[in-house]
């Protein structure tokens, strides 16, 4: 036997006033699990302990969740990663966004703040019989902005976000704002930029790169959110 | 359930992964009132987890490139119980699908004169199996799955398609006439069951890999379409069929793709021999998946497996060069890393076929209309219900689909569904409302589970279910074995039907839908089984040690299974192309 102390998040809005912090010992065998195994046999003990997952390889983005402080995707975080030799691991749902129970939060105002800068490929022109063609190097420009997978870890690890999640975009939003103005297919760079303007949508981030510290898929939204400054300013003058 | 809200639609499309999403768009834009109605946020649908890309004669690689080649090679892949109409509908049409994904945005890897990307797999030809290996395989990277999700989830966004999301879809609803007429659902965040009412009802749920114990799947695929069609005493078709990829990372099940293989990877066992140019000498480790997956196993239980227990083989790809591996498979680095702790630049994958796709499902036209065999083995539509993606079978896989197809099936049948719904519902629907009663008997099951006192739980019964599945329904199969099988789901059957929910709150409450998911596991589960056992020969990917050969005589046909009875039946198979000849029966080498 090695177990592991696990404390969880509790919150259940039908029966719980308030959030509590419940323990669990999990049997770990030894094996340097991820987070998400250590959550399955959580729910073996207690049916009740709510959380998302599907493609438990880090693809889907479902299970982002707060491990011992840090914002990451439970099924590829291994234990040794997030938890010290005699430490035990604390699960939080992810900041700053309302808890609809236990570790699962509600993303209305994430998937707001994306559809928001109309994430998908405008192009004024008819469409060719064929592919519309471009080059590898324009493609290569989409690397690092395509790869996102929508699981909020970022933009719920950005303190900009926390206090303007209304008015700022917040990172995963500007980034998928980039993927689309780097497109050498897309043609509606003025107006995305337009809507993007305003003192809050893109300034009100401060460059502190919580975001990048977080991404679990290595992207880099503060990066994204300079190209876009760039062009504002670029547009500006 | 008098006080129970009802929410009306034109259609309504249960599934937000690539074939729902596609018939969701084709839907939004003729601007009917249609919902997609999904268990997860579509984009966390099991199609983002697709890498290696979509096939397709968009000839782009090779301008010679012909959708007929693709047709045969499909055909010949699915060891010819293909429907050939299908084949030839979906190789034909695909282009055109492909272009529109690129038109709406797909990320797709370009070649250098700026067209897309294209790579080999597994089962591809030239000049119908005579001009050497083809690369028909268009490419996002790795990640084409994800690309092509997330690309159609937005084009829903632009064309303002109604998403139901975290809603899980309960039973179907039947009229007096037996004519799907919608779906009870739960919302899952505050527990609220509603009748959807519906003129046209989309199974687009995708597979049931988790019926095995280890599998490529998602925790989602859980066969929700297929239950629900079973429960409502509708057919499946072929569902012995179940394709275990080969390249599944030992241990952790997660899925390296194929294109490895198509980028110049290859198997080694122990010995470190390339054991594949044995047992398929011209296409070696891009043969079809059911070939490469039985040789490893062969070299397994003869001894040549890798690791102290002599339980895998290995993926060898560091000879590509990290240059390659990292613009052309980096989510793979990235999974070998996490799940194999291996750098494949240094180290080979070690691998194990894993349960990975359903050829079998619910049976349709090119339409996705359901199809059900009458007295007389004739096919009769069942009003309302249609299928699509790999919940349907349509059928263009047969015996063992070819690697990057199943992309291309969904958007080539998500979009024929969707064109065809929207000429039914300009001509005018019009069926017999559901009564309390019909209403009812959709509630039953969910009532079961919300009054459940007592009784086993479900981890453990869903872990006994995999483990049967895995022990007696895996690579090769036999007689005895899978009776044992049977006999273990009927008597699982008896305990799932007297299990115990715990938690009966409404707030999210996942607990209720691993019980009503766990329905769902079981029937694909007993159909699997029962159609396994009766299905006396070889073919594709139902390998059998006492009966090795494919038979032609007898077997050449679909299997029809159907849930009241319990029983197999055969369908003809298409063998009616219309407009190229027929590709007849030969024996199938790589």
């Amino acid at each position: 036997m090695s177990m592991l102390q696990v404390s969880v998040y509790r919150y259940n809005p039908e029966t719980d006033s308030a959030p509590y912090m419940q323990e669990f010992q999990v049997d770990t065998q030894g094996r340097d699990l991820m987070v998400l195994n250590v959550l399955e046999i959580i729910k073996q003990q207690d049916s009740s302990m709510a959380y998302r997952r599907s493609c438990r390889e880090g693809v889907c983005g479902s299970d982002g969740m707060n491990m011992n402080g840090s914002n990451g995707l439970a099924c590829v975080t291994a234990l040794s990663e997030v938890v010290d030799k005699r430490g035990k691991l604390v699960l939080r749902p992810l900041p700053g966004l309302p808890v609809v129970r236990d570790l699962v939060v509600d993303m209305g105002i994430f998937y707001k703040q994306y559809e928001r800068i109309q994430p998908y490929l405008q192009n004024d022109t008819p469409p060719p019989a064929i592919e519309r063609l471009q080059s590898p190097e324009d493609r290569e420009k989409l690397d690092g902005l395509y790869e996102c997978i929508l699981c909020a870890c970022c933009s719920t690890a950005c303190p900009s976000f926390w206090w303007n999640p209304e008015k700022f975009v917040g990172p995963a939003g500007l980034l998928q704002s980039y993927r689309f103005l780097a497109d050498s297919r897309d043609t509606a760079t003025r107006e995305r930029l337009a809507d993007l303007e305003d003192p809050f949508s893109v300034f009100r981030c401060r460059g502190i790169m919580n975001c990048v510290a977080v991404c679990p898929k290595g992207l880099n939204p503060t990066r994204a959110i300079g190209k876009i400054r760039e062009l504002l300013m670029a547009n500006a003058t | 359930m008098s006080n129970m809200r009802s929410l009306t639609f034109d259609a309504i499309i249960i599934g937000g992964g690539g074939s729902g999403l596609r018939t969701a768009l084709e839907l939004a834009k003729s601007g009917r009132k249609t919902a997609v109605l999904s268990k997860v946020f579509p984009t966390r649908s099991h199609t983002v987890s697709a890498q290696g890309g979509i096939t397709c004669a968009i000839a782009s690689a090779d301008p010679e490139d012909d959708w007929r080649w693709h047709m045969y090679d499909t055909v010949k892949g699915g060891d010819y119980i293909t429907d050939q109409d299908a084949a030839e509908y979906m190789c034909s049409e695909g282009p055109k699908a492909v272009f529109e994904l690129e038109h709406m945005g797909l990320p797709f890897s370009r070649f250098d004169n700026g067209r897309i990307y294209q790579r080999p797999f597994g089962g591809q030809s030239k000049d119908f199996g005579k001009g050497g290996q083809a690369a028909r395989t268009c490419a996002a990277a790795d990640r084409t799955g994800h690309a092509l999700l997330h690309t159609l989830y937005q084009n829903n966004l632009k064309n303002n398609t109604v998403f139901l999301n975290e809603w899980y879809a309960v039973d179907l609803v039947k009229n007096a006439n037996g004519d799907v007429v919608g779906c009870i659902a739960l919302c899952i965040e505050t527990g609220e069951v509603v009748h959807i009412k519906s003129k046209a009802t989309v199974l687009a749920t995708g597979g049931s890999g988790r019926i095995f114990s280890s599998t490529t799947n998602a925790l989602i695929n859980t066969g929700d379409g297929i239950g629900m069609a079973l429960r409502a005493g509708f057919p499946v078709q072929d569902i012995e069929m179940w394709q275990f990829h080969p390249t599944g990372i030992y241990g952790a099940g997660v899925l390296v793709t194929e294109g490895c293989r198509g980028e110049g990877g290859y198997l080694i066992n122990k010995d470190g021999e390339r054991f594949m140019e044995r047992y398929a000498p011209n296409a070696k480790d891009l043969a079809g998946r059911d070939v490469v997956a039985r040789s490893m196993v062969m070299e397994i239980l003869e001894g040549r497996g890798c690791g102290e227990n002599g339980d895998h083989v290995l993926l060898k790809l560091d000879h590509l060069g990290e240059e390659v591996l990292n613009k052309r498979l980096p989510g793979i680095v990235e999974l070998a890393k996490t799940f194999a702790h291996v750098d494949p630049a240094q180290e080979p994958i070690p691998v194990v076929p894993t349960c990975h796709y359903m050829m079998g499902g619910l049976p349709t036209n090119v339409h996705g209309q359901a199809i059900m065999p009458d007295a007389d083995g004739n096919d009769t539509i069942v009003n309302g219900l249609f299928a699509c993606g790999e919940a349907a079978c349509v059928s263009v896989h047969g015996a063992n689909r070819l690697g990057g197809n199943s992309l291309l099936d969904l958007v080539v049948f998500g979009r024929a569904a969707g064109m065809f719904i929207e000429n039914a519902l300009n001509e005018g629907i019009d069926y017999l409302d559901a009564v309390e009663s019909d209403i009812d008997a959709a509630l039953a099951r969910m009532n079961r589970w919300n009054e459940s006192s007592g009784g086993e739980s479900i981890p453990e019964l869903r872990a006994e279910l995999q483990e049967t599945m895995q022990r007696s329904f895996g690579v090769f199969r036999q007689e005895d074995q899978m009776q044992e099988g049977v006999k273990q789901l009927a008597e699982l059957r008896e305990r799932i039907g007297k299990a115990h929910l715990g938690d009966k709150s409404n707030a999210f409450n996942t607990a209720r839908v691993e019980a009503l998911e766990l329905d769902n596991l079981l029937e694909v589960a007993e159909a699997t089984a029962i159609s396994a056992l009766e299905r006396k020969e070889s073919r594709g990917a139902h390998s059998r040690y006492d009966y090795p050969d494919r038979d032609d005589v007898n077997w050449l046909k679909h299997s029809i299974y159907t849930p009241l009875d319990k029983k197999l039946s055969k369908r003809d198979v298409n063998f009616s192309p219309k407009t190229v000849d027929t590709f007849e029966p030969k024996i199938r080498t790589y």
